[in-house]
């Protein structure tokens, strides 16, 4: 991303929509501060009640895997089928396992 | 890898509908393509608060006041969420906001019609919704993922748009000959400008193959605009209005509406920059931005101030 030199800082903004669930992604906005981040996303991304929390992070403080070593990275579990209870073959007579 | 197996892994993600994300190897062609349709696609919402606040403050009812109040703002949002979307493909919010303030970045010249009476806040809602959400309902299948996203987010919130402008229309139907010629007036000054917003005829429209094969788009012009005639055929006759277009007659054989010719002369014309608001609506914009410097600037004052407190 190209930085600007005018442009607010860049937030990334997470919604919890329901006591009880994460806080998810919605999208990113422009702010000077934390405070007025929460304040425009609550404009910008809670109009209709869609949540009950809000969390802003600086679009700068985010670290992200690259999509590039994907392969690599995700290679330790590729072969460890055994981890998924699919891969254990009991008798039918075997029930609430 | 070479970049013929790059390009072809790309396509071949695309073909298999797997979503293009931020950081994802993309040709620079379609990285161009999103950016300059999903920033005109954000300065539509942008500027088409424009012909709508024009009425905010002379809205016939508290209640019509509020509804149009929301509706605008829902547009703003709209506008942040796109800008939001095509900053993931590295272009800056100021770039955008200069290239639409300089002219050189288009906007749906929809917004380029003057708002004459009431009833132009029925018909938009009905028909300029309506034939967006048309376009946004295929893009929400759109293969750039931030930019699929920030459609299912409005298209969620656009059918209270082209609700609440029906609901205009249809009161004004039901009311004095005065009001039901108001509402006949206003049908026929933006029927013909919304079919235009589907873009030029498939054989003239330059960009659409290519945007067809990376799935950005997925039904050409002319097809989104013979939906969107075949669903406003029907939906007039609950107005007891008619549709500005003697061509119009049901096709038995194609099992579509046939429908009168665009004046494409007019199409060009508004979007080289004469329709009759290009003008104002710019300057609208550049105003508004002018205007603001000093609450931008003092917020990051403010901002800066806090921060150097704080440490
Ligand atoms: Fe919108
Ligand atoms: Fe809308």
């Amino acid at each position: 991303m190209k930085e600007s030199k005018h442009d607010w800082p860049l937030w990334e903004i997470f919604i919890r929509s329901r006591q009880g669930l994460d806080h998810k992604h919605v999208g990113s906005l422009h702010a000077a501060d934390a405070q007025m981040a929460i304040e425009n996303a609550r404009d910008v991304y809670t109009r209709r009640m869609e949540g009950v929390s809000i969390w802003a992070v600086e679009s700068k403080n985010i670290h992200a895997s690259k999509a590039s070593e994907a392969d690599s990275l995700y290679d330790p579990a590729n072969d460890k089928i055994y981890r998924h209870p699919t891969f254990y073959d009991l008798p039918d007579e075997v029930n609430h396992m | 890898m070479s970049f013929a197996d790059f390009e072809k892994n790309f396509q071949d993600k695309v073909d298999a509908e797997i979503k293009i994300e931020p950081r994802d190897w993309m040709p620079e062609a379609y990285r161009k393509t999103l950016v300059r349709q999903i920033s005109q696609h954000a300065h539509s919402e942008i500027v088409g608060m424009l012909p709508e606040g024009n009425w905010i403050t002379r809205a016939p009812s508290l209640r019509r006041k509020a509804i149009l109040l929301a509706k605008v703002q829902d547009e703003a949002g709209h506008g942040l969420y796109l800008y939001s979307a095509a900053e993931t493909l590295g272009v800056s919010r100021e770039q955008m906001i200069n290239d639409l303030h300089s002219g050189k970045a288009k906007y749906s010249s929809i917004f380029n019609y003057p708002t004459l009476t009431w009833a132009d806040m029925g018909a938009i809602g009905w028909l300029v919704d309506g034939a967006a959400i048309l376009n946004q309902v295929m893009l929400c299948r759109t293969s750039y993922g931030p930019y699929a996203r920030a459609m299912v987010r409005i298209c969620k919130e656009e059918s209270f748009h082209q609700r609440q402008g029906f609901e205009i229309l249809l009161t004004l139907s039901r009311g004095t000959d005065a009001q039901k010629a108001m509402c006949q007036d206003a049908i026929n000054r933006w029927w013909w400008p919304s079919l235009m917003m589907f873009g030029p005829r498939d054989t003239e429209s330059t960009n659409s193959d290519q945007s067809m094969k990376w799935k950005i788009k997925r039904k050409s012009n002319d097809e989104l605009r013979q939906e969107f005639v075949d669903m406003c055929v029907q939906q007039v006759k609950v107005l007891g209005m008619t549709l500005p277009d003697p061509a119009l007659r049901w096709n038995e054989a194609r099992g579509h509406y046939d429908f009168g010719e665009i004046d494409w002369a007019e199409f060009w014309n508004v979007v080289k920059g004469n329709g009759p608001c290009n003008k104002q609506r710019l300057d609208a914009r550049r105003k508004a931005w002018e205007e603001g410097e000093w609450v931008r600037k003092a917020a990051e004052a403010h901002a800066n101030k806090r921060r150097t407190k704080a440490a």
